[in-house]
């Protein structure tokens, strides 16, 4: 990673916040909300006091897992959109096999709880990319039509097989699962908070997935064939294989994000446990440039924005569907300002006008990064 | 019930399911021939829904009030076509990769609708909507008049749509041009056709189809507006232009059955034939994997350069 590529990384990630931020306010006034005002409590107020810390840290788990399973497939040239769908099938698959062995040890029940969560993820996934291999289906369609799909086994399972029996005796019939067992509960860090261990375990996956893409022959070649699948087919690299791979690990930390938050926050499958991570994921995936490095601060941003969302919805009546415009916003701010800047005669025009703009002394600081 | 009875309950409801998907989908079939991939479409049908509803919702009294439901159109078309452009700056003027971008407005479509909706309505409301209006004479034949001819103005024009759409793709100078940019923009360039002009033409007539998708689907189906209103339909119109091999009949025709088997599916619940209910609404997601698999061999009767940016400047 050159010195260049940061500051291009940097100055794009500025300038999409910076257009997302001005959109939105017009949003924001068109509904007689204080855009500054809206801003300060979104921004500072979950950071607050220390229980609204965890709270984002709570929130930037799920999404670092999905937004690292969606970098991969995006470097490998798939687009997926299906990981709302791959985490609803790793909640039902991890709670499924921690309810029905409650009498296995910690030790082995847990990761077989997360890893089962992990492999209902990645054939999920591995469906659109085997679709997309072999069949030439479009990913995007295909992924989006899954999720759907997903969404329906979902409640079908947790209105009928997997209700909690206690729900069906009571009667009040809300669609969720039993309790899971305690010991496949994820230990909390901070007591008194909710924040708890799959923390850390998300943080090994960032360092994990930068070993895979940048220090191995298959992230190499997954790597290649999303740069130029022409190029890596005539290089030898079984592009189709590699499409199915990416779509895998996609799925597979989709489905790990749901076996996570199942495990370490809500304790048993509830209906709309994913609340939008899946599309979260992505905008956290872009918005950290799609490297490991990038997406756990943009993972810890975008826990600030959904908390803070909530916060103004109850304090200044703004609806938090406005996180879904933020979003919608970035994405489409990030996507023309990269394509913008793949050309190099305009890279090379940005640096020009970038560095005559810097006074000296932080010239010398962006150098040293 | 006899079986012709059958039938024809559920097509008299398959046709009015059909309209929004059938008018999308002729919309993308715009996009996709002009060699743009609007995933997007989904989302400007959101806010065509929440424009068609709000207009008509707002006007309570006064000189507008019998044109309210015009108006809403109106509006949910222009709402529309001003999503079209924006998707056209990003991805013909930036060139930004389409797919990711179609993501990005369908999200800003879903949220600003939801937003100014819970801003502005609050709750699930109702509006008078549009009526059928039963075309005289015709509406009286046995079967197919119900069937074909008592339906809401929307429906009829939707289903001019089809006609209409074919001659301006084959039969006017425009159509021409709109499939040239999306076959080979650089022979088109060549000729003297301004392949990003035709693109942002073909992307703001798409959005405002979508727009009066939209629409038709708060005034004329629901009577209202919520958030998941629109459920995926402008996914399933993307997909039925696959299926329909971007020509406006055969989109036509997959949109029939796609509200076929949905109205199928609803009558199974009248009639009481045990089901889950889960996986009866299910059937039309897994129908469009289906198709998008078999209809791969149709990929080459579509444009060739669907979704790729053109770039004047580069040489090869």
């Amino acid at each position: 990673m050159n010195k260049q590529k940061v500051i291009y990384g940097t100055v794009v990630i500025l300038a999409v916040s910076l257009i997302a931020a001005l959109v939105v306010a017009l949003v924001l006034l068109s509904i007689g909300a204080s855009p500054l005002e809206t801003y300060k409590t979104i921004l500072l107020g979950p950071l607050s006091d220390l229980f609204g810390m965890t709270e984002v840290l709570v929130r930037a788990v799920p999404l670092l897992l999905v937004g690292l399973g969606i970098a991969i497939s995006f470097r490998s040239g798939i687009i997926n959109i299906g990981a709302e769908g791959q985490i609803q099938m790793g909640v039902l698959a991890s709670t499924a096999v921690a309810l029905a062995l409650p009498g296995l040890p910690k030790l082995y029940l847990l990761p077989m709880a997360l890893m089962a969560g992990a492999l209902a993820g990645a054939i999920w996934g591995g469906i659109a990319g085997w679709l997309r291999a072999r069949l030439q289906v479009n990913e995007i369609l295909s992924t989006v039509m899954l999720n759907y799909i997903a969404g329906q086994i979902y409640t079908f399972l947790l209105r009928g097989p997997m209700l909690d029996p206690a729900e069906r005796e009571m009667g009040s019939g809300t669609p969720q699962s039993m309790r899971l067992p305690d010991h496949v509960i994820l230990d909390y860090i901070v007591p008194g908070t909710r924040l708890h261990t799959g923390l850390i375990l998300a943080l090994v996956m960032a360092l994990l997935v930068w070993i895979l893409l940048w220090k191995t022959t298959l992230g190499y070649r997954m790597r290649a064939a999303g740069a130029g699948a022409k190029a890596a087919r005539y290089a030898g690299i079984p592009v189709e294989r590699y499409l199915i791979v990416a779509m895998l690990f996609a799925g597979g930390f989709a489905g790990l994000a749901g076996a996570v938050e199942v495990t370490g926050v809500h304790h048993r499958a509830i209906e709309g446990i994913s609340s939008g991570y899946g599309f979260a994921g992505i905008v956290v995936a872009l918005f950290g440039m799609l490297h490991p490095a990038g997406i756990i601060p943009s993972a810890a941003f975008f826990g600030v924005l959904l908390i803070g969302a909530d916060m103004t919805q109850r304090s200044a009546g703004v609806p938090a569907n406005m996180v879904l415009v933020l979003q919608g916003v970035i994405i489409l701010s990030i996507v023309s300002a990269q394509s913008f800047l793949r050309n190099p005669y305009a890279q090379e025009r940005l640096l020009r006008w970038f560095q005559n703009l810097l006074p000296t002394a932080l010239r010398t600081k962006k150098g040293g990064q | 019930m006899h079986p012709v009875e059958m039938i024809y309950n559920v097509l008299c409801l398959a046709v009015p399911f059909s309209v929004a998907i059938l008018l999308a989908a002729l919309g993308e079939n715009f996009n996709q021939r002009a060699g743009i991939f609007n995933l997007g479409c989904d989302g400007i049908m959101c806010v065509g829904a929440f424009l068609g509803f709000m207009v008509p919702y707002s006007i309570k009294a006064g000189a507008l009030l019998p044109y309210g439901n015009v108006l809403g159109v109106l509006a949910a078309m222009t709402g529309g076509a001003l999503l079209g452009l924006l998707f056209a700056l990003v991805t013909v003027t930036f060139r930004a990769s389409q797919g990711i971008a179609g993501i990005g407005l369908q999200m800003l479509g879903w949220g600003l609708s939801g937003t100014l909706f819970r801003h502005f309505v609050g709750g699930v409301t109702g509006v008078e909507g549009i009526h059928v209006y039963a075309i005289p004479g015709l509406s009286r034949l046995p079967f197919l008049g119900g069937v074909l001819f008592s339906h809401t103005p929307l429906a009829y024009l939707a289903f001019l749509m089809v006609p209409i759409s074919w001659f301006l793709l084959y039969k006017t100078p425009w159509g021409l041009k709109v499939r040239a940019v999306g076959t080979h923009p650089r022979a088109a360039d060549t000729m003297g056709i301004n392949v990003d002009l035709t693109r942002y033409q073909a992307l703001m007539l798409g959005g405002a189809m979508a727009g009066m998708a939209g629409s038709y689907l708060a005034l004329c189906q629901a009577k209202m507006f919520s958030d998941d209103l629109v459920a995926g339909r402008g996914f399933i119109a993307v997909a039925l232009v696959y299926f329909g091999r971007w020509s406006p009949l055969g989109i036509m025709g997959g949109a029939l059955l796609f509200s076929i088997a949905q109205s199928f599916q609803l009558s199974m619940q009248v009639w009481g034939i045990k089901f889950p209910y889960e996986f009866a609404v299910m059937l039309p997601y897994v129908l469009v994997i289906v198709v998008l698999a078999l209809a791969r061999k149709a990929r080459q009767l579509g444009p060739t350069d669907l979704g790729k940016p053109y770039n004047r400047e580069m040489r090869f």
